[in-house]
């Protein structure tokens, strides 16, 4: 008989608790140890980059806010070292909307409400994507009918759009039409006909090897010379117009990518279903193309956003204008360091705030696929 | 058949739509009074410019006023490229560092810049940090010779005295020995299998023979030191303070954007095959040399010649802080004489030309590094 088959109960194998680790492999000592000294050379620059923090970051916070003034005019500024924020705040409603008139702001609130809750309903993927395509497609019309005003509202010229507002319009209405350009582009590129693709091809290349600068001087200075006479369209259209071109060449680089993405088999099942090839390309290429892109796509938008900044240089004032207009106020001079800090940080905050969104849809996309 | 009627239908169409802009831009211009053609290249421009790499004055032409921009955008591109690609590589490699702090710095650094637009971070860097620095009464001197003023920064001028030429010659003969005797050493291992180190053997015998031939031409490159005289500086190599901040801020931004090619072409390389090779008892140096760098650069590579091309097009935001870069004088051209058609046409010509020879030169190097595939 083996002694393993008796079993009663005080052979059952019992183990004995774990020892603690040894000491220094667990803790704050040995996380620094090995993520900041583990060599010579690491511990060399573990000390130097402690002493660049250890220089910079009270610098910085004393001049944000120990020294800070936040409340009082320019004097009371000029007086203590730190930043100004009154400048800010003074010049906050200009900094987000221009010279808008102020009894009519609700109306661009009410587009900007419009486009953060179509953004949260993409995210939360209640709607059918028919209806979402639909609603992002409208939005810039809404946007423009709220801001420019029509069916009885009250008008506000173009000319009195400007800061944040005209910015965030400038990115929105260039990024919603140029990705439908771009599908066309991408569509032409890879499937047209010898014609058709070498007219599109000339098209992107051309438009992606000459920087942004000189396709805005061309839509704000030459423009009007191609065009006869009697159709004038004004400067800020204009800029937008080739906002829109220059966009669609870079979002058909990238929609082209999704499309060498799809596997043969997919237009080739499909065709042989008996659905058209139209039909094939609107409601299986494409969507997959898309969804396969959608990073870039993103990357494209906030590389948009971050490009209006130029508009500048033709003589729009957008957000980085009001900015710099604000720094030449000579009631406030002397505060350039505040208003381009802000100026940054709120660049930063969309941009990142973007990126952040983007990356929520992918892998709420991700999940979706796999279900 | 449809599929020629669609094309001949699209020509139409394309023609068509040409012909119109055609026809309106001829009766705009002869109604504007603006003259067509590149005649204008010719008169005299009567424009100042400020930086230039040639002999320039006011009274030569728009086409040479042009070249000087061509001239100045090469230039800043140029550097900007060799600066960013070094930094680059560092920060690409700082995010991966096993120092937890300087992954964290690296991290913010290029967090911070590629969500900023390059135009703030251009017009920051001129009216902030160089409008910061002090007057050249009193400037801020890290190496003795350079000198950092809100006026520009100053620095040495490397000066040829006699015997630079026979200097030149040596050095020529010097880089001709050494390569002579890495291709020896690569023939060498190729015939016997036993490795002579080519490289670094090569490198010594060129540097052991220019230094000697430097000092027995008698040192013929002096530097010609910049001087404070009064008002500002004289002598030595003036950087103004659009070019410094033009070239830093396009250095710092670009520099993030290949910082994160980096990273990803390192991320990229398997972790397997590095730990294959420690087992192995492979030595740090080739891991990094035969394992990481060529799976690492064929990632890193077609996206970093992107972002060259997007650099040089980038220089053109130049006009915002005033450089005087191709952009900038073709916009003061067009501003005096209207033929904007011409000049935009020109900018276009040029930008497409440098794009060209830049993805010319990187698809070289990548055919170079790409896995080549039966």
């Amino acid at each position: 008989m083996y002694p393993a088959m008796r079993s009663t109960s005080a052979d059952v194998f019992r183990p004995t608790d774990a020892r603690p680790a040894p000491g220094g492999n667990i803790g704050m000592l040995r996380w620094l140890q090995e993520n900041l000294f583990s060599g010579w050379l690491n511990s060399y620059t573990s000390l130097v980059l402690i002493g660049f923090v250890l220089w910079v970051f009270p610098a910085v916070l004393n001049w944000l806010v120990l020294d800070a003034t936040f409340a009082g005019d320019a004097d009371t500024c000029r007086q203590n070292t730190g930043a100004c924020w009154p400048f800010i705040v003074d010049k906050f409603p200009v900094l987000m909307v221009g010279v808008y008139p102020q009894e009519l702001l609700w109306r661009p609130g009410v587009a900007c409400l419009a486009l953060l809750v179509l953004a949260a309903v993409t995210y939360t993927d209640r709607l059918k994507g028919a209806v979402l395509v639909v609603a992002w497609l409208l939005l810039p019309v809404f946007a423009l009918i709220m801001i420019g005003g029509a069916f009885g509202m009250v008008e506000v010229e173009q000319s009195l759009w400007g800061g944040l507002m005209l910015s965030v319009l400038l990115a929105l209405v260039g990024v919603i039409v140029s990705i439908p350009l771009g599908v066309l582009l991408a569509l032409g590129r890879y499937y047209g006909s010898p014609l058709i693709k070498a007219l599109c091809v000339g098209f992107i290349e051309l438009v992606r090897g000459v920087p942004l600068i000189t396709i805005l001087f061309m839509a704000s200075v030459m423009m009007p010379m191609f065009l006869p006479p009697e159709m004038v369209i004004n400067n800020l259209m204009r800029i937008q117009i080739g906002m829109i071109f220059f966009s669609a060449a870079y979002m058909a680089e990238v929609v082209r990518g999704g499309l060498q993405a799809i596997p043969k088999g997919q237009t080739e099942a499909s065709l042989a279903l008996g659905v058209s090839p139209w039909k094939t390309i609107a409601f299986v290429v494409v969507p997959q193309a898309l969804r396969h892109v959608l990073p870039p796509l993103i990357g494209r938008c906030i590389a948009l956003f971050k490009d209006t900044s130029l508009v500048i240089i033709v003589g729009l004032l957008d957000f980085l204008g009001m900015i710099k207009n604000s720094a030449f106020d000579p009631e406030w001079l002397g505060f350039q360091k505040e208003a381009y800090f802000f100026a940054a940080f709120v660049y930063w905050l969309i941009c990142y705030g973007l990126s952040l969104y983007g990356r929520a849809l992918e892998n709420r996309g991700a999940s979706g696929a796999r279900r | 058949m449809a599929s020629i009627l669609v094309q001949v239908a699209v020509l139409a169409l394309v023609l068509s739509g040409v012909y119109f802009l055609f026809q309106n831009t001829q009766a705009n211009l002869t109604a504007r009074g603006i003259e067509s053609g590149f005649a204008f290249l010719g008169h005299e421009a009567g424009l100042p410019i400020g930086d230039s790499l040639i002999e320039y004055n006011p009274t030569k032409s728009y086409g040479y006023a042009f070249l000087i921009g061509i001239l100045n955008t090469l230039l800043v591109s140029a550097i900007a490229i060799v600066l960013s690609t070094v930094l680059g590589i560092f920060v690409g490699v700082a995010r991966v560092s096993p120092n937890w702090l300087l992954a964290k710095v690296a991290a913010i650094y290029v967090e911070t810049l590629r969500n900023i637009p390059l135009l703030l971070t251009l017009i920051f860097v001129y009216t902030v940090v160089i409008g910061s620095l002090p007057h050249p009464r009193d400037p801020i001197s890290p190496v003795e010779g350079v000198y950092l003023t809100k006026r520009g920064v100053f620095v040495p001028r490397p000066v040829v005295e006699d015997g630079f030429i026979l200097f030149m010659l040596a050095v020529m003969i010097a880089g001709a020995i050494s390569i002579s005797f890495w291709i020896w050493a690569r023939n060498h291992k190729k015939t016997t299998g036993r490795s002579v180190p080519g490289v670094l053997g090569g490198l010594g015998v060129f540097i052991v023979i220019s230094t000697l031939a430097f000092l027995a031409t008698g040192g013929p490159v002096g530097a010609e030191l910049p001087a404070y005289s009064g008002l500002n500086f004289a002598g030595g190599l003036t950087l103004k303070p659009e070019f410094v901040s033009l070239l830093v801020g396009l250095v710092l931004y670009t520099a993030a954007y290949i910082g994160e090619n980096v990273r990803s072409g390192i991320t990229s390389v398997h972790a397997g095959q590095i730990e294959a090779a420690n087992a192995l008892g492979v030595s740090r140096g080739i891991v990094t040399r035969l394992i990481m760098l060529p799976q690492a650069l064929r990632v890193t590579i077609p996206a970093t010649t992107n972002d060259y091309a997007s650099l040089v097009k980038n220089s053109s935001l130049a006009v915002a802080i005033g450089f005087p870069d191709m952009v900038s004088i073709g916009g003061t051209i067009i501003g005096q004489n209207g033929q904007a058609i011409e000049i935009i046409g020109m900018w276009m010509a040029v930008y497409l030309t440098i794009n060209l020879l830049i993805s010319l030169a990187m698809n070289f190097l990548n055919s170079r590094v790409q896995i080549v595939e039966r």
